[in-house]
C-alpha cells in the first residue's frame, strides 16, 4: 500500500468511521513511516485549532433589530394576541357588549304593539283591553301600547312604553289584578327588567330540566320573590 | 427544545410576530458565529445573520415543520453566507483586512488607547491567522469546515444543510482538511 492510500484511512478516522481492520492498519503504517506520522499530526493539529477557537456571540441588539427589520405583521393580530393575554377583561367586555346590543335593540324593536297571547284579549288601536266580566289567566306584556283593565288579570301586568288604565278614569278600582302591575317606559327601567327577566328564563331552563318540565309551586314562588 | 420551537413556529405562522422573537434568541450565536467564521468579518457577519432571520420569518409557511428547524435555518445562512462571498462587494470595514498588509485591518491605523496585556494580544494573534485561514478556503470547503468544526454538527446534518450527497459532503470535509492543514501547519 502507497502512503496517499493511508491518507484515505486517516479521514476515515478523522470522520470517526474507520474499520477496525482500517484503524489498525494505519497504526502500524504511522509507526513506520515518519512522513504518514508527520502529516496525520499535522490534520490533528488543524482540527484542534479550529474547534479551538473561542466561540463568537451575536450583539446584545441582535433580536431586536431583527425584530424591528420584520414585516409589520397585520393589526389584526396585536389585537388577538392582548385579548389572548386578557381573557377575563375579554369575556367581560364581550359579554358587555352583548348584553348592550340585545338590550337596547329589544328596547327600540319597531313601535309595534305587542301583546301576549291570551284569547280573551281585545286589541283596540294601540289599547288593548281586558274586557269587563272576563278573567284572563297568566301574564298580561304589552308592548308599545296601553292596556285597559276592565276585567280581571289572573296574574301580573307588564306593560312596556305605555300605560295601564284600570277600568274608567274615574273609578280606577273596577278591574281587578291579583299579580303586580309594572309600568316600564325609561331605558334603565327596561334593563332591569330585561335583566331580572332573562335571568329568571335561565333558570327556568335549568330548573326545567330538572324536573323534566314539571312546574312547581317551590320555583314559581322562588320565581315571584325574586321579580320584587 | 424541539417542542418549544414547534410551538413558537405554529403561533408565527398564526400571525404572531412575538413568538419569533423567541426563535431568534435561542439560534441567534450559533447562526451569528456561522456567518463570522464564514466570511471573517462581525459586520457583513451581523448583516448576513439578520438578513438569515428575516427570510426564515418571511418563509416560514414554506418550512416543514416536522423538519428540523435548525437546519431550515442554517441552510439559509450558509446560503446568504456562499452567495455573499461570490459576488463579494468591495465594502469596506474597518476590521476588513487592508490588501496587501498581511493581516493588517484598519483599525491598526488607529492608535489603541490601552495596552493588551501581552497573552491576549497572542492567543488574539492565533485567533486571527486560523480565521485568516479558513477565510482563504473555497467557499464549498469552508462550509463544510464550518459547520463541521466550529458547529459541530454530524456529517448527516451537514449533508442535509448543504443539500449535497453524503459522500460530497465527505469528500468536501477531506479536501478542506487537507487544505488547511497546508495553510496552518507552520503555526
Amino acid at each position: 500500500m502507497k502512503c496517499h492510500e493511508y491518507e484515505a484511512y486517516m479521514h476515515e478516522y478523522l470522520d470517526e468511521e474507520i474499520s477496525t481492520e482500517h484503524e489498525k492498519n494505519l497504526k502500524q503504517h504511522l509507526q513506520q513511516c515518519v512522513s504518514c506520522q508527520k502529516h496525520f499530526h499535522e490534520l490533528s493539529k488543524t482540527i484542534t485549532l479550529v474547534k479551538g477557537m473561542a466561540t463568537v456571540t451575536a450583539p446584545d441588539d441582535f433580536t431586536s433589530k431583527v425584530m424591528n427589520k420584520l414585516p409589520k405583521e397585520k393589526k389584526k393580530v396585536g389585537i388577538q394576541r392582548w385579548f389572548r393575554h386578557h381573557p377575563l377583561l375579554t369575556a367581560a367586555s364581550l359579554f358587555l357588549i352583548l348584553m348592550m346590543g340585545s338590550v337596547i335593540s329589544g328596547w327600540n324593536k319597531g313601535q309595534d304593539l305587542s301583546v301576549s297571547k291570551q284569547p280573551n284579549l281585545i286589541v283596540k288601536n294601540d289599547t288593548v283591553i281586558v274586557p269587563e266580566g272576563e278573567v284572563v289567566k297568566g301574564d298580561v306584556v304589552v308592548r308599545n301600547g296601553s292596556l285597559q283593565i276592565e276585567g280581571q288579570v289572573d296574574g301580573n301586568v307588564i306593560v312596556i312604553n305605555g300605560e295601564v288604565i284600570k277600568g274608567n278614569k274615574y273609578m280606577a278600582s273596577a278591574g281587578q289584578v291579583t299579580g303586580e302591575i309594572k309600568e316600564i317606559n325609561a331605558v334603565f327601567e327596561w334593563i332591569w327588567y330585561y335583566l331580572k327577566n332573562t335571568a329568571k328564563e335561565v333558570v327556568n331552563l335549568f330548573e326545567d330540566n330538572e324536573t323534566e318540565g314539571e312546574q312547581s309551586q317551590g320555583v314559581a314562588v322562588f320565581l315571584n320573590s325574586i321579580d320584587r | 427544545m424541539d417542542a418549544i420551537i414547534k410551538k413558537r413556529i405554529n403561533q408565527v405562522l398564526k400571525g404572531d410576530q412575538n413568538a419569533y422573537a423567541e426563535i431568534v434568541e435561542l439560534y441567534k450565536d450559533k447562526v451569528f458565529q456561522l456567518c463570522y467564521r464564514m466570511l471573517g468579518n462581525r459586520h457583513e457577519a451581523e448583516d448576513m445573520a439578520q438578513e438569515a432571520f428575516i427570510r426564515a420569518y418571511v418563509n416560514i409557511a414554506s418550512f416543514n415543520i416536522n423538519l428540523k428547524f435548525s437546519t431550515w435555518l442554517y441552510r439559509i445562512a450558509t446560503n446568504l453566507c456562499i452567495d455573499r462571498i461570490r459576488k463579494k462587494k468591495p465594502d469596506f470595514y474597518l476590521d476588513a483586512e487592508v490588501s496587501g498588509t498581511d493581516g493588517l485591518t484598519m483599525y491598526s491605523q488607529i492608535p489603541s488607547d490601552t495596552a493588551l496585556p501581552e497573552e491576549e494580544v497572542e492567543s488574539m494573534e492565533l485567533q486571527d491567522i486560523i480565521q485568516r485561514e479558513i477565510s482563504r478556503l473555497p467557499e464549498k470547503y469552508r462550509s463544510v469546515i464550518v459547520l463541521k468544526y466550529i458547529e459541530e454538527l454530524s456529517l448527516n446534518e451537514i449533508s442535509e444543510i448543504l443539500d449535497m450527497p453524503l459522500g460530497t459532503v465527505k469528500t468536501r470535509i477531506h479536501r478542506g482538511r487537507e487544505a488547511l492543514r497546508q495553510q496552518l501547519r507552520n503555526v
